[in-house]
């Protein structure tokens, strides 16, 4: 190699090298989260407050609780933050995640159209809502994405004693089989809209054909408050313990995806569930309502 | 790659064993595409023929904007139409949002110009010389006319043919106007988006297969009619 090559290979090398410590030295860590975190505004809130206590920065990718699971099972991120306790928990049994910290919950709601054909008017059980809406066949959306709110209207369905039609897909993966069920009642596609969408497609579907809908709370106040043309749906069904809706937050175990960046995740998970985070979370106020209620001090 | 070979092989089970709700969503997907391709072909085929066959003033610009409505996004055409059906709408009360009806409507609108334009491109290439002859014949101008379609008949259907390829590929109506309800507007297209969403690719990479089997076939069919055409 000539001596202009071998000039040209070491600045290469010292440039290359240095990028690689640009990066290695900032703090910075992917995280999948569901869509209501950060179309509630609370990740806005959030994430300054985070960079300005421990200096890291986040990168969030918002997608369903299913997809957010999917890519920590993939290692594609380094933590998650999602709102479906049972399959978090056996994302950890499985061996995924290390933890999980209970950061906070907010609540579901049962929606519907002023006129509520099916008189859920002023309920505070769910599964007797849901029981009304099945009796009468009026239309129901569902979101029906394997996302966190899909996952708890489709435990709800189950309670009702209705008789549910289920659809198990079996996917492969590393010689490891992964069920994705489908449960819904009776009336797929005729009163029983299930649209595979994010949650605030749900509720403008559902106000457009005066349907009933189960929403999280943070999304419905900010398309019934925040919009120039308000949705009319109003609320019809809340309170019922059931619908509580508790976020965890799990840092992705390094033993199964050596690339990740495991103590940063830890260091993130530790500090959403300190007094000084809880408080930022208890605090935020959405249009001047109180969306999320921190879990971490109650234990 | 375990992915793309996992998904894959798993998706090959579920073409081969015929999958119900596969088959369901392809139902829906053929059943649309079929029923906008015949509608807009009786639009689009008198249409392209008139412009062709006609003389009028301004004949060339219609062409050229004709060609311009060739490149018409799909979402466009979507919100265009959502303005016009959602409940707020003119045709609100019709309650037409989110339906096959509302899907059909929009990929009729979008391929209109496709036929309409190969149709006008298939006349223009038949030789002057048929239609004075035919004249000289002593054929009427009706007569003259339908020498000229026959002559022209395999590259209409080849417009036919494209812009049935148009349809059952296109996700921005199908996703905008029909809201990808399961078994009633989902399709091969929004059902490959939904899958994507949920992190589970074996459906998506199935019915990409047959969406892709289903181009090659309407491709082999339109390179036949092509080949028709030049071969006169």
């Amino acid at each position: 190699m000539s001596r202009f090559g071998r000039g040209v290979l070491g600045v290469l090398l010292v440039l290359f090298l240095g990028t690689f410590n640009v990066w290695a030295a900032d703090k910075i860590l992917k995280m999948s989260t569901t869509t209501s975190t950060q179309a509630s505004g609370l990740l806005d809130v959030l994430l300054p407050e985070l960079e300005k206590d421990t200096g890291i920065k986040v990168k969030v990718i918002a997608k369903g609780t299913g997809a957010a699971l999917r890519d920590g099972m993939d290692g594609n991120v380094d933590v998650i933050l999602v709102h479906a306790k049972d399959r978090e928990m056996k994302f950890i049994e499985q061996g995924y995640g290390t933890k999980r910290y209970a950061v906070m919950h907010n609540d579901f709601i049962i929606i519907g159209p002023p006129a509520d054909p099916a008189g859920l008017k002023g309920s505070s059980q769910a599964v007797a809502a849901f029981n009304k809406l099945a009796a009468t066949k009026s239309r129901f959306v569902s979101r029906g994405d394997d996302s966190g709110t899909h996952t708890k209207e489709q435990s709800i369905w189950e309670k009702t004693g209705l008789t549910m039609e289920t659809k198990t897909t079996v996917i492969e993966k590393k010689g490891k089989k992964r069920k994705i069920t489908f449960t819904h009642p009776h009336g797929l596609g005729n009163w029983y809209w299930s649209i595979g969408q994010g949650m605030g497609k749900t509720l403008t579907l559902a106000d457009e054909k005066q349907a009933y809908t189960m929403t999280d709370r943070g999304t419905f106040i900010k398309y019934k408050f925040g919009r120039e043309v308000p949705i009319e749906l109003v609320v019809l069904c809340q309170g019922d313990p059931t619908l509580a809706n508790p976020y965890g937050v799990i840092p992705i175990d390094p033993q199964m995806h050596p690339h990740v960046k495991y103590e940063l995740a830890k260091e993130f998970a530790e500090w959403l569930v300190s007094a000084r985070a809880q408080t930022v979370i208890s605090n935020y106020r959405l249009l001047g309502k109180q969306l999320f209620y921190g879990d971490a001090t109650a234990q | 790659m375990d992915l793309l070979i996992d998904s894959f092989i798993s998706a090959i089970g579920l073409v081969v064993s015929m999958d119900a709700e596969m088959v369901a969503i392809i139902g829906v997907s053929l059943k649309v595409s079929c029923v906008s391709t015949a509608l807009a072909s009786m639009i689009g085929v008198p249409l392209g023929f008139g412009i062709a066959f006609g003389r009028f003033a301004g004949k060339r610009m219609t062409i050229t904007v004709l060609n311009t409505m060739l490149a018409l996004p799909t979402v466009v055409i979507g919100l265009f139409v959502y303005a016009f059906i959602s409940r707020r709408g003119i045709f609100g009360p019709l309650d037409l949002l989110y339906t096959q009806d509302a899907i059909i409507i929009g990929q009729v609108i979008l391929i209109i110009p496709v036929i309409a334009a190969f149709t006008v491109a298939a006349i223009s290439r038949i030789d002057e010389r048929y239609r004075q002859t035919a004249r000289t014949l002593g054929a009427n101008r009706h007569q003259t006319a339908w020498v000229v379609f026959r002559e022209a008949r395999f590259g209409i259907v080849a417009a036919i043919v494209a812009a049935f390829g148009r349809v059952i590929s296109e996700i921005g109506i199908s996703m905008m106007l029909g809201g990808n309800i399961r078994g009633f507007t989902r399709t091969m297209t929004t059902a490959m988006a939904l899958e994507y969403d949920k992190g589970s690719f074996v459906l998506a990479v199935a019915l990409g297969i047959v969406l892709l089997g289903l181009s090659f076939g309407m491709n082999l069919l339109f390179h036949f009619f092509q080949g028709r055409v030049q071969s006169q």
